[in-house]
């Protein structure tokens, strides 16, 4: 069905929803390469004042990825809760902008709603939201998650420990974990990130981060971020496994580009629980997203790239995930250009995620070939812990030495908690005090002695 | 410049855990000024970060790269890809794969040739890598591609080029296979890395899934050599099974010497 909408003589017609949101939705280059972004400035607003009128009930019958062709479409419709929807079915997407920021829509509304939000209407309504829109209604959100410690209390903000090293070097990667624990990081949890996708070398650091956090009786969870059947697969020889990791999209085409599909996760899922490493929660799955992997793999419908990352979170949320993180510009400027962009995406994708109920963190990073610096980091975190961001990312120094890419520090973390109060998870603030870390104010006490966990690697320290 | 000289800034707070940095190059053990760093590693990262932003942003020097190329004895022809700036590069990662009107014209007397290899050296994502490996890369190839006695076209010098551009070059040539040499994104430890992408058959519409890389070729990463000696494997492998990509996995180290590739025969002298 054609949307139509005049501004003055001028009539700006939109063949159907999908090139509706595609048009409506802030200028990126991702958009642009997909040869869907709106062609000048007016024909945006115009079609943002055409969504605006756009019955919410609309994206339940109107698929913008068809239901035939697409499991995450059938996913999305066939899971979507019809009683909860009751409250706000005879809303537009602009009377919804509306309703979002009231104080009607308190937090403990927010979270019955989520079920009943699908991402299309997520997406629809951050096209009309301006940033501080953004950051307020996420702050409402409220997303709490469990496995060794809870994440996502109000006044508090996590941290993944990102030891990352070019060769997965055991003592490599042992030093950065050391160096990111004696930061008071690691909450949210120490994920690696492999050069090498051999079962010896993953088994390998699995039992490293397992020994480091058994030793010392850390309440955080690892991780080594491969692909989901890889992780099956070494669960099955009796490798200690935390949490199972999967990069996810949000259509059925792009998924299987990364080779799964739902049922993939469910099996990645049920082998994670079989384990009950969990000792508060059964959150044992962590997903990456990011907007542009669709277009990337050539299996975006035509849909806009903003629209398709809600849909991956669509994806995540019947998985209970413990994390779930946007590695917004992690994907180069054919996608996301510069600062400027970079924010806006982040600032999207985190308020998406946490209206749809997933606890979302974002890795605010950027490639060198895009137009952004640290400056448009430092912006993003700030806005982000303003909005109550899950967690983000903390890298040795913000370089990613086997990723090559640049994202948050174990300092930045530390400035966020400073300027804006931010506490860990209540469990890892606790251990961090009793190894005598940090002092009662949560802040890095001043050196002297030596702690408990340089004994950890003699050999590295002497 | 060099800090031992002055004394100790009272208001940096050290890391009782410097000797961890000896076991990995990741910026660990950095110190603080409050929660912030301190000015040393704020500048030691700008510093970093420029050069990998000049990398990029470097203009290529085809001439010189040719120049270079030249005097190892192979012959040279100049191509630019579709994309007409490097912004348009940047933002339209399609243009960089096809060949401008002028670079398809340029190749025209070599079409059909039909040699063993193709070469083409593109500029990638850091033009910077190309001007630092490119010669001293080939230099190193030389040798172990005429101990196999393989023809090579002319080697194509791409300017605002992507891998891709390769399966063009590659179709008009009708080369048995094609070796792109190219400026790998650029990292803040890595502003200077050739990646070497081969694909077997070469034509328009290949998958990445159908080459096979070899990535981090700079001085503090693969060597030259032992990068021209895995390429030389591959592509005997590639042209004894006919097919590049996932089904061909680098089992060249199995050949190593004390962890070196095995010298060629031919090396002597002949490499500069």
């Amino acid at each position: 069905m054609p949307y139509r909408h005049l501004i003055g003589p001028r009539a700006y017609v939109f063949a159907d929803l999908k090139e509706l949101m595609a048009k409506a939705t802030p200028l990126r280059s991702g958009d642009m390469l997909a040869g869907i972004a709106a062609t000048s400035a007016e024909e945006n607003v115009a079609a943002r004042m055409c969504l605006a009128e756009v019955p919410l009930a609309t994206f339940l019958t109107e698929a913008l990825v068809p239901y035939e062709d697409d499991e995450v479409t059938r996913l999305i419709i066939d899971t979507h809760d019809a009683a909860g929807f009751r409250p706000i079915a005879h809303l537009t997407v602009g009377d919804f902008r509306d309703f979002l920021l009231s104080d009607a829509a308190s937090s403990q509304m927010l979270a019955a709603l989520a079920p009943a939000i699908t991402p299309e209407m997520a997406a629809a309504v951050s096209k009309l939201m301006r940033n501080q829109d953004l950051i307020a209604v996420a702050k409402k959100c409220r997303v709490v998650t469990k496995f060794r410690n809870t994440i996502g209390l109000p006044g508090t903000m996590a941290v993944r420990l990102q030891p990352n090293h070019p060769t997965d070097d055991p003592a490599g990667i042992t030093a950065s974990i050391l160096d990111g624990l004696l930061y008071g990081c690691g909450d949210a949890v120490i994920g690696i990130n492999p050069a090498s996708d051999s079962l010896p070398v993953l088994s390998e650091l699995l039992k490293l981060t397992d020994d480091i956090i058994a030793r010392f009786d850390i309440p955080t969870q690892a991780c080594v971020l491969t692909h989901v059947t890889t992780s099956t697969e070494v669960i099955n020889r009796g490798v200690p496994v935390d949490l199972v990791f999967q990069s996810v999209a949000g259509t059925q085409a792009a998924n299987t580009s990364f080779g799964i599909d739902l049922a993939t996760l469910k099996e990645g899922r049920e082998a994670a629980l079989s384990l009950k490493r969990g000792t508060l929660g059964d959150n044992v799955m962590y997903f990456e997203t990011g907007q542009g992997s669709a277009l990337s793999a050539n299996a975006h419908h035509g849909v806009d790239q903003q629209t398709l990352e809600a849909r991956a979170y669509a994806v995540c949320r019947p998985f209970k995930p413990l994390l779930v993180n946007t590695v917004v510009g992690f994907i180069g400027p054919e996608y996301l250009y510069d600062g400027k962009q970079i924010i806006r995406a982040g600032l999207e994708d985190h308020f998406c995620g946490k209206l749809m109920g997933v606890p979302l963190g974002c890795d605010v990073c950027y490639t060198n070939h895009a137009e952004a610096d640290q400056d448009d980091m430092d912006t993003l975190m700030t806005l982000l812990g303003a909005a109550g961001v899950t967690y983000i990312m903390g890298i040795p120094g913000s370089d990613d030495v086997m990723l090559n890419y640049q994202s948050t520090s174990f300092h930045d973390q530390l400035y966020l908690r400073d300027v804006l109060g931010l506490k860990r998870a209540p469990e890892f603030e606790a251990w961090l005090q009793s190894i005598g870390i940090t002092g009662p104010d949560g802040r890095l006490k001043p050196p002297g002695g030596t702690n408990p966990l340089l004994a950890y690697a003699p050999g590295l320290a002497a | 410049m060099n800090d031992d000289s002055r004394p100790p800034n009272a208001y940096v707070i050290e890391d009782a855990w410097a000797k961890l940095a000896r076991a990995t190059p990741a910026r660990i053990a950095l110190g603080r000024s409050g929660t912030g760093l301190p000015t040393r590693e704020v500048l030691r990262f700008a510093l970093a970060h420029a050069q990998a932003r000049d990398a990029v942003h470097t203009a290529f020097e085809a001439k010189a790269t040719a120049a270079a190329i030249a005097a190892l004895g192979f012959e040279t022809v100049h191509v630019a890809s579709a994309a007409p700036s490097r912004e348009a590069y940047l933002r339209r990662p399609d243009l960089g794969r096809k060949l401008s009107e002028e670079g398809r014209a340029a190749l025209a007397p070599f079409a059909g040739s039909t040699p063993d290899l193709a070469l083409v050296v593109a500029d990638g994502l850091s033009s910077t890598a190309i001007h630092a490996q490119a010669a001293p890369f080939l230099a190193a190839l030389k040798p172990r591609l005429a101990q196999e006695g393989w023809s090579t076209g002319p080697v194509v010098i791409a300017s605002q080029s992507r891998v891709a551009l390769g399966d063009e070059v590659g179709a008009i040539l009708a080369a048995k296979a094609v070796v792109v040499l190219i400026g790998e994104r650029p990292g803040l430890s890595s502003p200077d890395s050739l990646g070497l992408y081969l694909t077997f058959a070469p034509k328009l519409g290949r998958s990445d899934a159908e080459r096979n890389c070899i990535s981090n070729v700079r001085g503090e990463g693969l060597s030259h050599d032992h990068a021209a000696f895995k390429l030389t494997w591959l592509l005997k492998e590639a042209l004894a099974r006919r097919l590049t990509g996932v089904s061909l996995k680098d089992e060249s180290d199995l050949l190593l010497v004390g962890g070196k590739p095995p010298a060629s025969r031919l090396a002597g002298g002949q490499t500069g």
